[in-house]
């Protein structure tokens, strides 16, 4: 295909947007590339938003780490527009527009808008000054310095998700005080199951987080030096920062001006094409039929940002491929490290594995009938890996021979044979 | 000032010069292929794996436990395998060579 005349736009520059278009010059795009984004920073990595640069005494926007130099940027010839929304887009015209009034035709066009943090309609928050969420580097430079100019270190945290609890172990490491409301009768009710939500409640109850499930906010109310949030059981808390982590919400306007379909994001195929044509929708936002686990969905993490943009780049010049990538998170609290690989969701049973001679280490295998779904490895890269692999080569594993940690960790103690499989 | 070599899959060799930062930024920085670095750097993604020139290795301070848990079960994994995140750039490193993994 013969690019050279061509325009490529790609709205969102995080983790999809920007390496989409440092994928699109590696598959040969020889036209110009627009990488556009509302936030002014060069594009930032976000996960350590509310790891390391919430834990950290130092500020200032110079610590928030690139995705790629700004030198890479000019190398590849990418036209960068930072700091500029897009007000409209005229489908007939194939165009967008920018908040400075520029006008961008495109041929290809690339939705990497991701999703914004969703606030709670409670009684008071709208007006409430002191409340932050946390999906930005603004963002965690407003917590940043809340908290440090707060005389109490009283954080209040609605919301028991990673964000939340990863925030939580953050400023807790700074000496803050901090209180996580969980309005579902646990922490992480809607991402991980019963056994591992169960060891980070202990985990954080153990480093002096105080966390109360099954309370929902209902009133915040905002006096001169602190903020008072009263709950549903009556319980009332008192905070110098508030910091809502409630989940996250697509942002479908540029699909909506286009008419592509959306449901709980924005509609792809296996090409990652929208319902429009030569529209193409990535990471956060898109809403994609994933054939190993065979269910539509949404992801939102780093891993699926960054494969979704390989493979839409792919895509765009004309090699067809479609999107299949087991997907794998991570968070870091405190000296833990969860990783995870695969879906659980709709699992029918599970084993946990401990190690005989760790402390802190196990990981939870979790199957389909025969099938191996998910691993969650808790300080455990040797099951993240394994796991991973044998979810990506469909390998029959025996759950019985992992749970018994009397086996070595090698991946042929653990392989179905011929002999034992039925 | 540190030399870094970086020798790709398909054989080419790239020699870079910094002052800071992991090998695994250097590499990114300046597109080696096979260097992803997708995590950013936290030791969670294993798209950073190279083998060190075996000389060097025994200078690197030694992988974390999570380090080599991770490598244990990666594709190409030998002695002298490192997620290369994990290695500072300073004058310690100066004239290693790394061989990217995969």
């Amino acid at each position: 295909m013969d690019t050279t005349n061509l325009n490529c736009v790609i709205i969102g520059a995080s983790h999809a947007g920007a390496n989409c278009a440092m994928e699109l010059r590696k598959q040969g795009w020889q036209g110009n590339i627009y990488l556009i984004d509302a936030d002014a920073h060069l594009p930032y990595h976000r996960p350590p938003l509310s790891k390391e640069y919430l834990s950290k005494e130092e500020e200032g926007a110079t610590k928030f780490k690139p995705l790629f130099a700004l030198e890479r940027y000019q190398e590849e010839e990418i036209t960068l527009q930072l700091g500029l929304k897009v007000t409209k887009v005229i489908k007939k015209l194939k165009s967008v527009i920018l908040s400075n009034g520029e006008t961008i035709r495109y041929d290809k066009l690339v939705i990497a808008t991701g999703a914004s943090a969703i606030v709670p309609p409670i009684e008071g928050i709208e007006s409430c000054r002191k409340v932050s969420v946390l999906r930005s580097a603004k963002d965690a430079i407003q917590i940043q310095q809340d908290f440090k100019t707060s005389t109490n270190k009283e954080v209040v945290i609605i919301g028991g998700g990673y964000i939340g609890l990863e925030t939580a172990a953050s400023l807790r490491k700074l000496g803050g005080n901090i209180t996580v409301l969980e309005r579902e009768e646990r922490i992480l009710a809607r991402v991980a199951p019963i056994a591992l939500a169960d060891y980070f409640q202990e985990l954080h109850t153990a480093n002096g987080v105080k966390i109360h499930t099954g309370a929902s906010a209902i009133k915040i109310i905002e006096t001169d030096d602190a903020i008072e949030i009263q709950c549903n059981n009556r319980n009332v808390f008192t905070a110098d920062v508030l910091i809502v982590g409630a989940g996250v919400k697509p942002n479908t306007f540029v699909a909506e001006e286009i008419g592509a379909e959306i449901n709980n994001g924005i509609k792809v195929d296996e090409n990652l094409q929208t319902t429009v044509e030569d529209v193409y929708a990535i990471g956060d936002v898109a809403q994609f039929y994933h054939p190993t686990y065979k269910e539509w969905m949404r992801l939102e993490s780093v891993q699926n940002a960054v494969d979704q943009a390989k493979i839409v780049a792919c895509n765009i010049i004309g090699n067809r491929q479609n999107y299949n990538a087991i997907p794998w998170f991570w968070s870091d609290q405190y000296h833990v490290k969860l990783q995870m690989v695969g879906l659980s969701k709709g699992f029918t049973y599970m084993v946990i594995r401990t190690e005989a001679d760790k402390k802190d280490c196990f990981s939870i295998w979790y199957f389909k009938n025969d099938a191996l779904i998910a691993v969650d490895a808790v300080n455990n890269g040797k099951a993240f890996v394994l796991g991973g692999k044998f979810i990506q080569n469909k390998i029959l594993v025996d759950p019985l021979k992992i749970a018994d940690n009397t086996i070595p960790f090698k991946p042929n103690n653990f392989i179905k044979t011929e002999i034992n499989a039925h | 000032m540190a030399k870094i070599t970086y020798i790709t899959k398909a054989g080419e060799e790239i020699q870079l010069e910094a002052n800071s930062g992991s090998l695994m930024e250097l590499a990114v920085k300046h597109k080696v292929a096979g260097i992803d670095g997708d995590c950013g750097g936290v030791c969670s993604c294993a798209t950073c794996h190279v083998h060190v020139a075996p000389e060097f290795y025994q200078k690197l301070d030694a992988p974390t436990e999570i380090e080599s848990d991770m490598l244990e079960f990666d594709d190409n994994v030998t002695e002298y395998s490192r997620l290369c995140c994990q290695i500072p750039i300073s004058a310690a490193v100066d004239g290693i060579t790394v061989n990217v993994a995969n």
